[in-house]
């Protein structure tokens, strides 16, 4: 989701909202969340702590799913404050108002938001702390606040070389009065922002000490596997549980109306006993269903009447004459798969409950686990450990509710963990998308551009007040706001839930349907007028300059034009979306059989302030392997109710010897920061099936990529 | 003229003599030397029943025990189903059989069943409504065995939880689904004969005579049929093909079959479906040895032993002395660059467990060194692995790999097959992804 | 009870035989480095070094190990070439969300040890089992080849 989910939620502009977030910020942001650690004396906001013994312990409002984040924000908090890196102690926000992550209205980590909606409550942050640090500074040493600037924690008069460290001045400062608003630093004063700062996070997570959800290990805990039933919706029948208690080290059973646990004395004999459970699941409803009917269900849905979810210019007299191209994509259904299996660590006694686990969503955690064992949420803790992949999944909490229910059965704390198969056949998975687009060409430009979006409205779950008139805001997300800015335009939202098969929101989230729709339809029509994809798209985007240059620069890194060998060709894919511009090239190979190989991708990446570049780098690298792992691999299918992938031997990712190589180049940036994340994802599949188009001759239409139909074993 | 009639008459009477060769098959125990006695005028000890450790049991554990020697189970039980509640399908070339349910529910199992019904099943292959049985349930070596030892088994299937569940029905075309045809195949292929001892042979070869032949049905696997679909006995225990898996030439033939196999090491093996440096039994042995071989007493899997190592070596010139020699510690270039795609697959998915070397560095079980499923340049039987994946008892728990028929492309497969026979076997195999998708639809769901 | 020896220290395990080094480490020991991913052996995210070799401890059972070493991400820093391995990656800025990474320096580690300057192929035949969900591949590569010459 970009920025404007919520602000469309809430009739903001984005300006407006993130003006309203700040404010938000502003108002809270003085009301300390909770007591202090030993040694912090100034405490002058939600984010920043001063020990007096110059350590400057830095809250974390967004949580480290490998994105980088704790350091990122650290950077922009520490760079207006003047604080030395070094000293520099992050730590996870708990549970509070204060957190809330101003673009959804929610304390959550997701859709490529967190610096986009950070930026400027944290420079505030850091900037008035830093003023109240030198008025402190400058009472001591009696002389005027505009004579003394700040550098590395220290407070500097330079008129006297007097120098004072920021801890020796920490709780003077504590009584100083709150600035509002503070002088922010201009860009070129930097010292940390737009340097490749070492992540905070990483050394520990070569040496097997950083602890994720599934490493919490509190005193006593004890070990739950879970099974629910394999057909979505179906509850828990007859259970016969006299083979697992016959276990050694099985502890105990806990049978609820969806699914049932066994606790042991390890996760081991905590399987174990989960094997030796006779379960006989109620079914439902939904025993019979299978992706065939669901496709039916969702191509027949696409033939309705959409929302409209943006409409210019005049569609039919834009289609009047031109040349009329229609082509229809498919998306098919995607597991999360982050490589740490959902888990959560409960402790529940009568009075308090304690939680360990990596989540996108602390407040909802709280919320839900205090709903589910009936206590006030303040009795509620929840540590939020690092998390091993989220990708979107851990944008859900039911893994956490299920694990306090069992948890209220067992005497003292328990680790529920979801084994591999467990974590894939009951995911909230990425929607299929069905894509009807039309376009009419006149002159060798796009007049006219249709696109009919069906499928799931995650936002209408996750995200109530952001499903409005009909429109999935995420699900139009790229679509309504096409690059190209085309004269004529008609984009319709169509939604469609598909029948068992919860959905939820997926690394690259709307994005990705479309505009692997866009970008495959503008190919295929720059390909059928005969003119040079690049050239094609170039001249479409005079109102989208900073694309523009995006293209121009990754046509020459990704040596486009240059002669290729046989069975190999060259893709491009262009987007902006999460606030930032990247255009793609993609080198693939197709031998007779029809594998896949992809050679090269380059990418070129404005994404306006870049606060830790190396960081980016690795996200787009990252985003692009995703993307392709999807691409090549990933389709989850149903029968009977059930999913039925399992593991990794069937639900295939991406290996080292399958990787192509990876050239990222950022572009030079002084707008508002961009989001990262995600950006990458939503790249590489564009960028293959157009690369396996120049290879082969064959578009394929549908995802994952069908050997078979580029093999010319079987027509498109 | 004269001279003429009796030149055609001989030249008919050859062609008798040749069709009848071709039809006529020995009995099993056929090879051994000295004639056999009806079992009431053996002397020695009782070859038939439950080993003497046993025989102060109760019938249902006497059952038990001869139920898991008869390996009712595999063939019983659906994959993942209900044990002995049926539903297995048998691809054969002509259309799919299912294995019917032998619970003792009265509506979809056998709970209806006189023993008198019971009997004539296992002896003459006939239902209780007077049908045919196809010979994929082996009565011809069921025949073999005693009333009393027929009635054990039944006791302890009656002693199981009745299970409501009707097997699907058979999908055969004509004229096999002819029920009534298999009248004239019993006619010939099944002797309606219990066991017959041959006392010039020890006790303990006719003992595992009696396991081999009327329990453990060995030759219905290992024996080539002839082209009635009857096990062919003079080419006994050869090697064939069932159910999309090779089982193999288990004669005394040094080279292809187990004949440089020592008594005790044979012994192991049967027990275990495993031994070092002889690799895994997968497949239908493997579940032959987990539902039923490794259940067995230690004078039983001696008796089987004895008998199995009188039986003639036949050679089978398509099946190499396996390769003992390891691989190198990574691959070398030169068998990378040979099959790139098989390597590549191999690194990712296979490597983690059965290392590079063909000794797995965590499990034994997933050693290829030394086993014949990888000294096969048919590699069937890998490619059965590698679609379907295996599960395995082992003493350390159950040993799984998984399969991978799903999420790789035949292409994929094959070539990964092909890799592990050329990396870690005598001959190296060249299968196609043509066959790849043949065989894995061979196998029994 | 079994006794074990790891990263040099003999440590006696409550647990069965057959309970998996990877769930004795973890849950018995507390010793969480060495993580769950797929528990088949298709992922590496739970390899640790036996004997020096890079094995999935979600596969071997703790009654098979009997008193050959082991060596897990917690110790195989005191290892030199597992030090070099853990510093390439900092500087390269290898780890993302982390999880898959233990298991991707333990097979890095014993891959330098089988071979001291590998080929992109050698490589490719030592880390392809292990997966990593966020795609640090092309870090990964480098970061061995650093490893390597540093
Ligand atoms: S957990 Fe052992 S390889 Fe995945
Ligand atoms: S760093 Fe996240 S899985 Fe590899």
């Amino acid at each position: 989701m970009r920025a404007n989910v919520s602000a469309e939620a809430r009739g903001l502009s984005r300006r407006e909202l993130l003006k309203a977030g700040a404010a938000g910020f502003l108002l809270v942001s003085f009301r300390m969340p909770f007591a202090h650690a030993a040694g912090d004396t100034f405490a002058p906001n939600s984010f920043i702590r001063v020990g007096d013994d110059d350590i400057v312990t830095l809250i974390m409002p967004q949580v480290e799913m490998g994105q980088g984040i704790y350091t990122t924000v650290g950077m922009i908090l520490a760079d207006e404050l003047d604080a030395d890196f070094n000293k520099v102690v992050l730590q996870h926000a708990p549970p509070a108002k204060e957190y809330i992550n101003p673009i959804f209205g929610v304390q959550a980590t997701g859709g490529s938001t967190s610096v986009r909606a950070f930026w400027d409550p944290l420079r505030k942050a850091g900037a008035s702390a830093r003023a109240m640090l030198i008025e402190a500074a400058a009472q001591q040493l009696g002389v005027d606040a505009s004579t003394c600037r700040t550098s590395n924690s220290e407070v500097i008069h330079d008129a006297s070389g007097r120098k004072l460290g920021y801890g020796a001045i920490a709780a003077l400062a504590a009584t100083m009065k709150p600035v509002a608003d503070p002088k922010l630093k201009s860009a070129k004063d930097y010292t940390l922002i737009g340097t490749p700062v070492k992540r905070k996070d990483t050394p520990d997570k070569t040496n097997g000490k950083s602890q994720y959800g599934i490493d919490a290990m509190p005193a006593g805990v004890k070990f739950a596997a879970i099974a629910q039933c394999p057909v979505f919706g179906g509850k828990t029948g007859h259970v016969d549980d006299s083979k697992a208690k016959t276990i050694k080290g099985v502890q105990q059973i806990v049978v609820q109306d969806d699914f049932v646990a066994v606790v042991g004395d390890t996760t081991w004999t905590a399987l174990q006993g989960l094997d030796a459970l006779d379960v006989t699941w109620d079914e439902g409803p939904n025993a019979s269903v299978n992706s065939a009917q669901i496709w039916e269900a969702l191509r027949t849905a696409s033939t309705g009447n959409g929302a409209v979810a943006k409409e210019a210019g005049d569609i039919k007299a834009a289609f009047d004459g031109g040349t009329r191209h229609d082509a229809v994509y498919e998306l098919p259904f995607l597991a999360h798969a982050p490589m740490e299996p959902l888990n959560c660590t409960v402790h529940y006694t009568k009075d308090a409950c304690e939680v360990w686990t990596g989540t996108q969503v602390i407040g909802r955690v709280q919320e839900d686990v205090a709903k589910a064992v009936g206590l006030p949420i303040e009795k509620v803790t929840v540590h939020n450990l690092y998390i091993g992949g989220g990708f979107g999944r851990r944008l859900e909490q039911e893994m956490t509710v299920k694990a306090a229910l069992i948890a209220m059965h067992v005497d003292g704390p328990v680790k529920v963990t979801w084994r591999r198969e467990e974590d894939m056949q009951h995911d909230v998975y990425r929607p299929i998308y069905h894509n009807s687009v039309s376009a009419s060409v006149k002159d060798g430009k796009i007049v006219g551009w249709t696109h009919r979006i069906t499928g799931s409205a995650v936002i209408a779950r996750w995200l109530p007040p952001a499903f409005k008139n009909g429109v999935d805001i995420d699900a139009v997300d790229g679509a309504a706001d096409e690059p190209y800015g085309f004269p004529n335009l008609k984009v319709e939202y169509i939604r469609a839930e598909p029948p068992a098969v919860p959905t939820g929101f997926w690394r690259g989230v709307g994005p990705n349907n479309n505009f692997f729709t866009i970008e495959s339809f503008v190919d295929e029509i720059a390909h059928k007028e005969k003119v040079d994809p690049v050239e094609f798209r170039l001249k479409h985007l005079d109102g989208n300059p900073r694309l523009q240059a995006a293209i121009q620069l990754v046509a020459a890194k990704g040596n486009w034009g240059a002669p290729l060998p046989a069975r190999m060709g060259r893709g491009i894919a262009a987007q902006n979306a999460f606030g930032s511009f990247i255009a793609t090239i993609c080198e693939a190979e197709v031998d007779e059989s029809g594998e896949v190989r992809v050679h090269r991708l380059v990418s070129a990446v404005d994404t306006g302030i870049q606060v830790n570049p190396d960081t980016i780098i690795a996200q787009l690298e990252g985003g692009l392997i995703f993307g392709l792992t999807a691409a090549l691999f990933g389709e989850i299918t149903i029968a009977k109710g059930r999913v039925e992938q399992s593991n990794f031997n069937d639900y295939r990712m991406l290996r080292i010897n399958e990787a192509p190589k990876i050239e990222v180049h950022l572009i030079p940036s002084t707008q508002h920061p961009g989001g990262i994340g995600e950006t990458g994802t939503t790249a590489s599949a564009p960028a293959l099936v157009n690369a396996l188009f120049a290879a082969t001759g064959v578009r394929l239409r549908r995802l994952p990529i069908d050997r078979d139909a580029l093999a010319g074993r079987k027509p498109v | 003229m004269k001279r003429l009639y009796w030149i055609l008459l001989s030249l008919a009477a050859l062609a008798c003599v040749i069709a009848a060769w071709i039809i006529y098959v020995p009995s099993p125990t056929a090879f051994a030397s000295g004639g056999t006695v009806a079992l009431g005028d053996y002397k020695d000890a009782n070859p038939t029943g439950v080993p003497a450790s046993l025989a102060k049991a109760d019938v249902v554990e006497r059952g038990e025990y001869l139920t898991r020697a008869a390996d009712c189970e595999a063939c019983h039980t659906a994959k993942g189903g209900e044990p002995f509640a049926g539903g297995l399908a048998f691809k054969l070339p002509f259309g799919t059989l299912y294995s019917p349910n032998i619970t003792p529910d009265k509506d979809t199992g056998i709970g209806k069943w006189t023993d008198a019904d019971f009997i004539r099943a296992i002896h003459k292959g006939i239902a209780p409504d007077g049908s045919r049985f196809y010979p994929a349930f082996p009565y011809p070596s069921y025949t073999l065995l005693t009333k009393d030892d027929a009635l054990a088994i039944k006791a302890f299937l009656f002693s199981l939880k009745p299970i409501n569940k009707e097997a699907p029905p058979n999908t055969l075309v004509f004229p096999f689904n002819q029920r009534w045809l298999m009248a004239f195949w019993s006619f010939f292929y099944n002797s309606n004969e219990r066991y017959r001892p041959n006392p010039s042979q020890s006790a303990e070869w006719n003992r595992g005579a009696y396991l081999a032949e009327a329990l453990g049905h060995c030759g219905e696997c290992h024996t080539p049929r002839n082209l009635m679909q009857a096990v062919d006995n003079k080419k006994k225990f050869a090697g064939a093909v069932t159910a999309g898996w090779r089982a193999y030439n288990i004669t005394q033939d040094k080279t292809s079959g187990i004949g440089s196999w020592d008594v005790e090491t044979t012994a192991k093996f049967l027990a275990h479906g495993h031994v070092e440096g002889l690799g895994t039994a997968s497949g239908p042995m493997g579940e032959a040895i987990d539902m039923s071989l490794r259940h067995m007493k230690p004078e039983d899997i001696g008796a089987l032993v004895t008998y199995l190592k009188t039986v003639p070596a036949i050679a089978d010139s398509s099946l190499p002395l396996p390769k003992t020699m390891l691989a190198s510690a990574f691959p070398g270039d030169k068998d990378i660059d040979e099959n790139a795609r098989g390597a590549k697959i191999f690194a990712g998915a296979c490597a983690g467990c059965h290392g590079w070397t063909g000794k797995s560095p965590i499990l034994s079980y997933a050693d290829f060194i030394g086993a014949r499923t990888v000294n096969d340049p048919t590699a069937q039987n890998v490619a059965q692995a590698v679609i379907w994946g295996v599960t395995r008892h082992s003493p350390n728990g159950a040993v799984t790999m998984p399969g991978f028929g799903n999420a790789y492309s035949a292409e994929e497969l094959a070539a990964v097959v092909n890799y592990v026979t050329s990396r870690f076997g005598a001959e190296k195999s060249h299968i196609t992804a043509k066959d790849i998708g043949a065989i894995g639809k061979q196998a029994s769901q | 009870m079994i006794t074990l020896q790891i990263n040099g220290q003999s440590r006696d395990v409550e647990a069965g035989p057959d309970t998996p080094l990877l769930w004795a480490l973890r849950d018995v020991l507390g010793m969480t480095g060495t993580k769950f991913g797929c528990g088949i052996a298709q992922c590496g995210a739970c390899t640790v070094h036996l004997d020096g070799e890079a094995v999935r401890s979600c596969q071997l059972s703790i009654g098979s190990v009997g008193n050959r070493p082991i060596t897990t991400i917690e110790g195989v820093g005191s290892s030199e070439i597992g030090a070099k391995v853990q510093k390439a990656w900092l500087d390269l800025e290898v780890v993302q969300c982390g999880y898959c990474q233990s298991g991707q320096i333990m097979s890095a580690a014993a891959l330098l040890a089988h071979k001291s300057n590998p080929s992109d192929d050698d490589i490719d035949a030592a880390m392809a089992g292990n997966i990593c969900r966020c795609g640090t591949y092309v870090r990964i590569r480098e970061a061995i080849k650093k490893a390597a010459t540093a």
